[in-house]
């Protein structure tokens, strides 16, 4: 499937979010908790603030020198007796993962949670194949057993509660028992353990690769990525080419604002680096081992006023605080990355012919930004793309630009604004009701859809400011 | 001290005794009050669209009207937030950076102006009312002015004050966000008046009149008998 989970437009996709109250309850209830626990976790710290801005400067001192840390990245996998391939589209990342299950004639592939596999539709591409591809982390596969795309880039199936993931198990699979957490947790476990046992490729994505060392650096709750990377014989990680640290120094701070960022935990219960295939030795690890590090439009963005969108650690703290998100679901954004990281990301990577909504979806509240534990300046990016919609691409709806401009000319020209602002409070006169305007003309009508408009003053401010002056003057 | 109010267009077209109620508090203060002519607007509806370029008059503008002001004081966090970002919207301008900087560097929000330049918090007012104060976005996260309302808040005597449910949330306004995405805008206004209906306030008291339109118009739409008040007409009450 790729970046894009929906082919219906904006304005559909955003009804069927406002009007799915179980997805909304269920969203609601997610990002209180997270909201709660990643407070608690970054304020024990006591210094959250200079994390931040360490976060930031490691992200971007790693982006203004990708082409280094890329190379030194490759140079080391490739001496530990690794594969390195570098993918300049999705369908070039997809080819090669596809080749190389081919080569080994396999029949089945597990992986763990991974974007950026999502995002290159690799699934589809090795299951056209002919081989089955088994999502290990609960929440993909929940969702892979559902035929559904996720919601969320932390928790793919935060839409859906513990009923409705009873009754996915129970029709699909032939699950009996109920919807307590711990009965499906384990029945999946059963399930997905004779697929560890039985797959002979390993899938995973990558939190961060080191490039000091060739390591990808893998962060879970549920240790599937271990059993990926462990059991089966040939293991692939996929990255997005931006996704690494220089040292382990680097990685551990990372690794915090990342846990402490997404679910509010110090550490989460797994934190792997696997480097290569197994050496002379030792006894566990894969015999082959590739990375593919996927570019997908990501250098496109490097040096534009968007780079700081690379500095993206997905941890999802954004998508937790987001009023926008919280009425109207991962789904609605069409693609899967959705929230405030979503809205800014998936138009450059794919287009504004599919996205071009989304930078609008936002209130401006600037609680992404607050959020980020790196630092992207998310509303202030949502702007920018604004300004390429409206500007450069000239993409606005044309009553919209004359509009601006009309309030660009009356915004500069005093008397123009002086006469309007008298005008007002008569032109508006034929709509008013108890002093309200229920029903607007115009562009005014999706505002007095929803609620009311205030009067105009029957005199502006300044003209009764001004008269005031005047009688004080007369007075002295 | 002269003090030179940015008073907003929304103010200024249609919230005309919050400005009245701002300009007696400042002269209560001791203040000397003054409203520069040609002041429009500060052209955030356009700008936060997208149209920078369209918008850019407006600014200059702005910069001009200001220009001999000492303090530059907005009975909105919005609107004074958007003073902040001339700088970077004219960063390498010769002859507007400067002064862009020089702007952005004198203007206060109201609370913030009285807390921290004039350094009061008790402005004697008095107002017997249950109430609970909605942080708008742009003045709390943006402007980063939390506690200044508050401090001022606590000393209105006869006022009792309810904390708001998920106050920090925003109420749905964003500007044109509320009518170019008004199916939103709408839930999450709705939110935001049942956490002010769950305090059983009288009164729901905010810092920026946008924000207290949007919210004050989903109320009376839905018939909610809630008083909306600005915090200067608060600050100016004497009951």
């Amino acid at each position: 499937m790729g970046l894009s989970i929906s082919d219906e437009k904006f304005k559909g996709r955003v009804e069927e979010g406002i009007n799915d109250d179980f997805m909304r309850g269920a969203v609601r209830s997610a990002q209180e908790r997270l909201q709660t626990n990643r407070l608690a976790a970054a304020n024990e710290l006591g210094n959250w603030e200079e994390w931040r801005s360490l976060g930031e400067e490691i992200r971007q001192h790693v982006l203004n020198n990708l082409d280094y840390y890329l190379y030194q990245l490759s140079e080391n996998v490739s001496k530990r007796g690794g594969h390195v391939f570098f993918a300049q589209t999705a369908e070039e990342a997809s080819r090669y993962i596809k080749e190389v299950v081919q080569k080994k004639n396999a029949k089945k592939v597990i992986k763990s949670k991974s974007m950026v596999t999502e995002e290159i539709g690799m699934n589809e591409a090795l299951m056209e194949a002919g081989s089955t591809v088994v999502e290990s982390d609960l929440g993909e596969y929940i969702l892979q057993v559902a035929g559904d795309h996720p919601s969320h880039i932390v928790a793919p199936a935060l839409h859906k509660n513990k009923d409705q993931i009873r009754d996915v198990f129970r029709d699909r699979l032939g699950y009996t028992g109920t919807e307590k957490p711990e009965e499906l947790a384990a029945f999946a476990r059963k399930v997905l353990r004779e697929e560890f046992l039985s797959a002979e490729i390993g899938i995973t994505g990558c939190n961060f690769a080191i490039a000091e060392s060739g390591s990808v650096g893998l962060v879970t709750n549920e240790g599937n990525a271990d059993m990926v990377t462990t059991l089966p014989k040939t293991q692939i990680a996929v990255m997005g080419m931006e996704r690494l640290v220089p040292t382990y120094e680097e990685f551990e701070v990372l690794v915090s604002l990342l846990t402490r960022s997404a679910v509010g935990q110090r550490l989460t219960s797994y934190i792997t680096t696997v480097t290569g295939p197994k050496e002379a030795g030792e006894v566990d690890g894969p015999e082959e081992f590739h990375l593919v590090i996927v570019d997908n439009g990501r250098s496109d963005i490097l040096g534009t006023e968007f780079q700081q969108v690379l500095q993206c650690i997905r941890c999802a703290a954004c998508i937790n605080v987001c009023p926008v998100y919280r009425n109207i679901g991962g789904h609605s954004y069409g693609s899967i990355y959705p929230g405030p990281i979503g809205a800014v990301l998936s138009p450059l990577l794919g287009g504004y012919d599919k996205y071009k909504e989304l930078p609008y979806a936002s209130s401006l509240c600037g609680a992404c930004t607050e959020a980020c534990p790196v630092k992207i300046p998310l509303h202030e990016l949502l702007i920018k793309h604004r300004q390429v919609i409206a500007e450069k691409e000239k993409r606005s709806p044309v009553a919209e630009r004359l509009l601006m401009k009309a309030f660009g000319v009356g915004a500069s020209k005093p008397g123009l604004y002086g006469a309007g602002a008298k005008m007002a409070s008569k032109v508006v006169r034929p709509f008013l009701k108890d002093d309200l305007i229920h029903k607007g003309p115009g562009p005014m009508k999706p505002w007095t859809d929803v609620r009311d408009f205030p009067a105009p003053n029957k005199e502006p401010f300044r003209d009764w400011f001004e008269k005031r002056e005047k009688d004080r003057g007369q007075k002295k | 001290m002269r003090v030179s109010l940015f008073i907003t267009c929304l103010v200024d077209m249609f919230k005309a005794d919050v400005g009245k109620a701002m300009v007696e508090v400042l002269e209560r203060q001791g203040c000397e009050v003054d409203l520069p002519k040609g002041q429009i607007c500060c052209g955030q509806p356009s700008y936060n669209s997208g149209y920078l370029e369209d918008t850019k008059p407006a600014m200059k503008q702005m910069m001009k009207a200001f220009e001999n002001a000492d303090y530059v004081v907005s009975p909105s966090g919005s609107c004074a937030y958007m003073f902040k970002e001339y700088p970077e919207i004219f960063a390498g301008d010769p002859v507007w950076e400067p002064k862009a900087k020089a702007l952005a560097a004198k203007t206060y929000e109201f609370t913030q102006f009285l807390v921290d330049v004039l350094k009061v918090e008790d402005v004697g007012a008095s107002l017997h009312a249950k109430a609970t104060y909605h942080p708008s976005c742009h003045m709390t996260r943006l402007l980063g002015v939390k506690d200044a309302p508050m401090k001022l808040l606590k000393h209105v005597d006869g006022l009792e004050f309810v904390p708001l449910p998920n106050a920090l949330s925003c109420c749905g306004f964003g500007g044109t966000f509320s009518v170019k995405m008004s199916e939103i805008s709408e839930q999450m206004v709705d939110e935001k008046v049942e956490h002010v209906e769950e305090t059983g306030a009288d009164v729901l008291i905010g810092g920026d009149c946008g924000c207290l339109m949007n919210i004050g118009g989903r109320m009376t739409r839905k018939g909610k008998p809630i008083k909306i008040m600005h915090i200067a007409e608060v600050l100016n009450s004497r009951d």
